[in-house]
């Protein structure tokens, strides 16, 4: 069997999603380029600039793709467990040894380069879990399942939140997607999509306000569905677990949070003015996109991103010049791609025979999208700031390799997948 | 089929509904609204304002007087200022600490976000040192302009001074003038201000989030061009305003030289003076400060704001208007015992005993009681009451621009004083008086103020014998050299040319005979008619004046000097005059070097508690004793009138 799969490893991969990988990666590429355009600094293999490093990033990327392609996938399955367990130790390290820029103890030191261990937890939680619920006897309908799922989950968002940094630890509530599509009861995709909701709220407007408010109309909706005892008891649970997150976020920040932590947390919900003035970030952002019309300005030619009003205009705000250079008719392409990007990888998810490699499947959809969807939603103003990379387009090697170790293992578990049947 | 395989579709619409979001809003945010489009040029467009060049000031041979010297102002956008090297900062534009935290306050003050200035013209040697240091100092950015540099420093009061716009102007203008504009505040600067301001540019650049330029916008296509400001060409002879200020160092008082053909003015000296250039530049509020406490006034303009008694040309005047009105002819003859009585105890003293003397005689030698008969005749014996022959006397004289502004293209010239009937008729209490209540006006003294610019003219008017132009600095502007049309209308006086004559050859005979008044100022070559005068002053010694023409026949300039509180016109004024129109005509000086340096070395400066003389009008031409001039009749006394030249 394995002998049959590594003599042809490449033939039987989803070239389709490949195909989009190295456009997004592509298209990346040339708006960090716009992003950092100097004219007096020609040439794109200046390894001084951000694009001149990106290109190595990308190819290095292409190399670790194929590296990946060419692994055995019940390997990738048994290694699962000793991945997330370097990866915890990474995470604990970084705390210890981690370089501390901008508030963040999020990177380390490798010579030139600096490695970003939170990225690089995806893959090997989303193994784990998968490996985890594709177990015999294994049912998500279980409370002993939900457990040992939200540990796997929990623990190293509990040690990036210890960084802090909150951008990368609240996207492996995506995975909550996954427990989803494997059972979960959708009452728990509506709870965590209320505690996020809460947690924020909480957060800009205190306990006091939103614990009144939230026994206000828990109350208000009991007694509506009083009639229906299961329904009410749901809503009572709910209610109580809503009021006690609430606290316990409250008392997280105000307790366990050092001042620094909070203040990062201000300025990233936007609830503090930031050096240069109130949602200074998200207002040059949109400004910068907005100012792009239908067809943009044209490449190179933005204005806002490449005369620096845009901050982080290469990393989190890539969009902005997406949205400058490329208008909406830029913007419709990329979010098209990573649109038919996630729902080609649930359909190949979906193919799969073996519940490890569906469930993992889900796992990679979740991050993308939650990636996608918050960093692009926090560009134009309808989320709030949160500092997490666009997939594959973003600027920065540890994010590139890790969507990238995400991406190929989907694809290397596909293709033996379409070999062989397990 | 594995089990919930239909939550597949759940989750892919989640995505889809996502995905939708994001593009409306994009959609709204890129294509319905252009508020972001607006921001955006907000965020990168600097309008930096070109400012046009002031027009120059040439002389009437179109050599320079102004130039226009590159400065830099240092501009400030207070909310892009970074933490920054303030003890590098403060010594590369030489301010103190203390001085910088103002600026920047006040700048904060006007706006957080605007540009605004924050130190005005830099040299270009501190812009240059400044200049290569200035991206480590985000907010701060330089714009050119131009100022007033004088490379002769002369002729300060005549070119005036520029100064920055004020909150009034600026609100009056409506919209021209911006903060940190500048306007002509007096001379030729203020009186051509629309001409020589030009137009403004504005040129858009693109800037960074720093704030540092980044290249035109859009290619340049909205930027307007700045218009330079017009150019003028003065009247004003360079050399002979250089000599006059030369000869009028360390003197107080006035020159001014008309080319009586034109009206042009050729030279138009106030002393003492200063240099122009003090006015501009960075310590000019000191420099202003100094100027204006100075107890000579430099900045008060002498020949348009200085008043005098006109002195002995008023005898030219009289006697003209006399021969006009057939009270005397040139073969008239006076007996002068020494002084013109009047009255019952009126007695007007007169330097000699010159015994009968004919007009021209007492034209040459300015016999007081030649002209105290001449007065009465014209007053007393003119066939109708005396105060309406002192209206028709008033007329005549009014029309040689007395007691009204001439009209110069300089702002605050000063009218003078010519007293109407009125106001004898409200002094006596009564109209019944006659030539002995104001016999001073037949010498030129009494209630009479003249500024040196009006003498000029009167000259100008008897060496044209019959006629002026209104006196003008300006005598072309623009490339075309248009003349403004007031300074081409010849004003006509109403009187025969042929009385004109005697009055030009009394004048003649005054520098050309020997013992005439100013035969010490006498000019080989140049038959140059003049009048002396000494002009008492109240407060000191008398003032000296000379006015002359030269040359007779034809004459090309016609020129009135005063100097004040130096006693006789012959001693001072005489000379300086005589050396101004050789130079203007022969542009040689053929007098000894003696003859100059007696002048330059003079120091005429009245001590320092002496004010200048605004309203002399107590004084009296070669008049001894100056009290008692005029004895008005008893029975007025009993109206309790005041006496006059108390």
């Amino acid at each position: 069997m394995n002998n049959n799969n590594q003599s042809k490893p490449f033939f039987s991969v989803d070239w389709t999603v490949i195909v989009i990988f190295l456009i997004l990666c592509l298209f990346g590429w040339l708006n960090i380029h716009a992003s950092v355009y100097n004219p007096e600094k020609q040439g794109i293999f200046n390894l001084s600039t951000n694009y001149g490093k990106q290109l190595l990033y990308i190819a290095s990327a292409c190399l670790l793709g194929m590296f990946i392609l060419l692994l055995d996938s019940q390997f990738l399955n048994a290694i699962s467990p000793i991945l997330y367990g370097i990866i915890l130790f990474l995470l604990v390290l970084v705390l210890i040894i981690g370089k501390n820029v901008g508030g963040n103890q999020a990177w380390i030191d490798i010579g030139p380069f600096k490695l970003q261990p939170s990225e690089f937890a995806k893959f090997p939680t989303c193994l784990l879990l998968a490996r985890y619920l594709s177990m015999d006897q294994v049912k998500i309908q279980d409370l002993k399942t939900k457990l040992i799922a939200g540990t796997i989950i929990f623990i190293p968002v509990a040690l990036i939140m210890l960084q802090p940094d909150t951008g990368s630890a609240l996207t492996f509530t995506s995975l909550i997607i996954v427990l989803f599509r494997e059972g979960l009861s959708g009452y728990f995709l509506f709870l965590e999509g209320l505690l996020i909701l809460l947690f924020i709220l909480t957060l800009l407007y205190g306990k006091v306000i939103l614990i009144s408010m939230l026994v206000f109309l828990g109350a208000l909706l009991v007694y509506i569905n009083r009639r229906n005892r299961g329904f009410a008891a749901t809503l009572l649970l709910t209610l109580f677990i809503s009021v006690v997150f609430v606290f316990s976020v409250d008392f997280a920040y105000n307790h366990i949070l050092k001042s620094h932590q909070r203040d990062r947390i201000n300025v990233i919900l936007g609830k503090v003015n930031d050096p240069k003035g109130e949602g200074y970030n998200v207002n040059q952002s949109k400004i910068a996109i907005g100012s792009g019309g239908l067809w943009g300005k044209g490449y190179l030619r933005g204005t806002q991103t490449k005369f620096d009003f845009v901050p982080e205009q290469s990393t989190d705000f890539i969009f902005c010049t997406v949205g400058e250079e490329w208008g909406f008719a830029g913007c419709f392409f990329v979010i098209g791609l990573y649109l038919f990007l996630l729902l080609r990888i649930i359909n190949i998810a979906e193919r799969q025979r073996s519940s490890f490699r569906r469930i993992y499947g889900y796992g990679v959809a979740s991050i993308i999208f939650f990636h996608f969807f918050i960093n692009i939603g926090m560009t134009i103003g309808i989320i709030p700031v949160i500092g997490i990379p666009l997939p594959f387009m973003s600027y920065g090697g540890s994010s590139l390799w890790s969507f990238t170790i995400l991406l190929f293992i989907l694809l290397k578990l596909d293709s033996s997948n379409r070999i062989n049947t397990v | 089929m594995n089990r919930f395989f239909e939550r597949k579709f759940i989750v892919q619409g989640i995505f889809i509904v996502i995905s939708v979001i994001l593009l409306s809003r994009l959609f709204y945010i890129q294509i319905v609204t252009d508020k972001y489009i607006l921001s955006a040029n907000n965020n990168v467009l600097r309008k930096l304002i070109i400012y046009p060049a002031r027009g120059a000031i040439l002389d009437r041979k179109e050599k320079s007087l102004v130039q226009n010297e590159p400065v830099y102002d240092l501009m400030v956008i207070p909310n892009k200022v970074k933490s920054l090297d303030t003890v590098q900062f403060c010594n590369l534009i030489e301010i103190d600490r203390v001085g910088f935290d103002k600026r920047l306050i006040k700048a904060k003050k006007y706006s957080p976000y605007k540009a605004s200035l924050f130190e005005k013209q830099l040299s270009a040697q501190i812009y240059a040192s400044f200049q290569e240091k200035l991206f480590q100092f985000p907010g701060f950015f330089v714009q050119n302009r131009t100022i007033r540099s004088y490379p002769d420093s002369i002729a300060a009061q005549f070119l005036g001074y520029v100064g920055e716009v004020n909150d009034r102007i600026i609100t009056q203008s409506g919209g021209f003038y911006h903060q940190g504009d500048y306007i002509g505040i007096s001379g030729v600067e203020r009186s051509y201000e629309t001409l020589l301001r030009g137009h403004r540019g504005i040129k858009n650049i693109m800037v960074d989030a720093l704030g540092r330029a980044k290249g035109s916008f859009a290619d340049g296509r909205y930027d307007t061009l700045a218009a330079s400001g017009e150019r003028l060409i003065s009247s004003l002879d360079k050399d002979l305003q250089k000599f006059g200020e030369k000869l009028m160092q360390n003197k107080c008082g006035s020159i001014v030289a008309i080319e009586p053909s034109s009206g042009e003015i050729l030279a138009f000296v106030s002393s003492p003076t200063y240099d122009p250039n003090l006015m501009v530049g960075r310590k000019r509020g000191y420099n202003y400060a100094k100027l204006s406490n100075n107890p000579y006034k430099p900045m008060f303009i002498r020949p348009i704001q200085a008043e005098y008694p006109p002195g002995s040309i008023f005898k030219a005047v009289n006697a003209l208007i006399a021969q006009e009105f057939g009270a005397i002819d040139s073969n008239t003859t006076f007996n002068c015992t020494g002084g013109y009585s009047y009255g019952a105890k009126g007695f007007m003293a007169c330097t000699h005993r010159h015994g009968p003397v004919n007009l021209r005689q007492a034209i040459a030698q300015s016999c007081n009681t030649y002209f105290g008969y001449t007065y009465n005749r014209m007053i007393d014996h003119a066939n109708m009451r005396p105060v309406n022959a002192y209206k028709r006397w008033w007329n005549a004289v009014s029309q040689f621009g007395l007691g009204s502004r001439l009209g110069i293209d300089l702002p605050n010239e000063r009218k003078g004083l010519l007293p109407t009937d009125k106001f004898y008729t409200k002094r006596w209490g009564s109209n019944k008086w006659g030539s002995g209540f104001n016999i001073s006006l037949s010498i030129g003294q009494g209630e009479l103020g003249t500024t040196p610019l009006q003498m000029a003219n009167l000259v100008a008017t008897i060496a044209n014998r019959g006629f002026f132009y209104t006196p003008h600095l300006i005598k072309a502007v623009g490339e075309k050299n248009v003349i403004k049309k007031e300074y081409t209308e010849k004003h006509n006086i109403e009187i025969d040319t042929r009385f004109f004559n005697v009055i030009i050859n009394g004048m003649s005979d005054a520098v050309n005979l020997p013992g005439g008044t100013a035969y010490f100022s006498k000019i080989p070559g140049i038959d140059m008619c003049g009048k002396t005068g000494t002009v008492e002053n109240p407060h000191g010694k008398d003032h000296a004046v000379f006015f002359a023409f030269a040359p007779r026949q034809n004459p090309k300039i016609a020129i009135a000097v005063v100097v004040e509180n130096v006693g006789f016109g012959a001693t001072w004024a005489a000379p300086i005059a005589s050396l101004m129109v050789e130079k203007y005509l022969k542009d040689t000086i053929s007098r000894p070097p003696s003859y100059l340096d007696r002048i330059y070395l003079a120091n005429l400066l009245p001590p320092i508690r002496i004010k200048p003389s605004i309203n002399v009008t107590k004084s009296a031409d070669s008049v001894k004793n100056n009290h008692n001039i005029l004895k008005p009749t008893v029975s007025i006394q009993k109206n309790k009138a005041k006496k006059p030249n108390e």
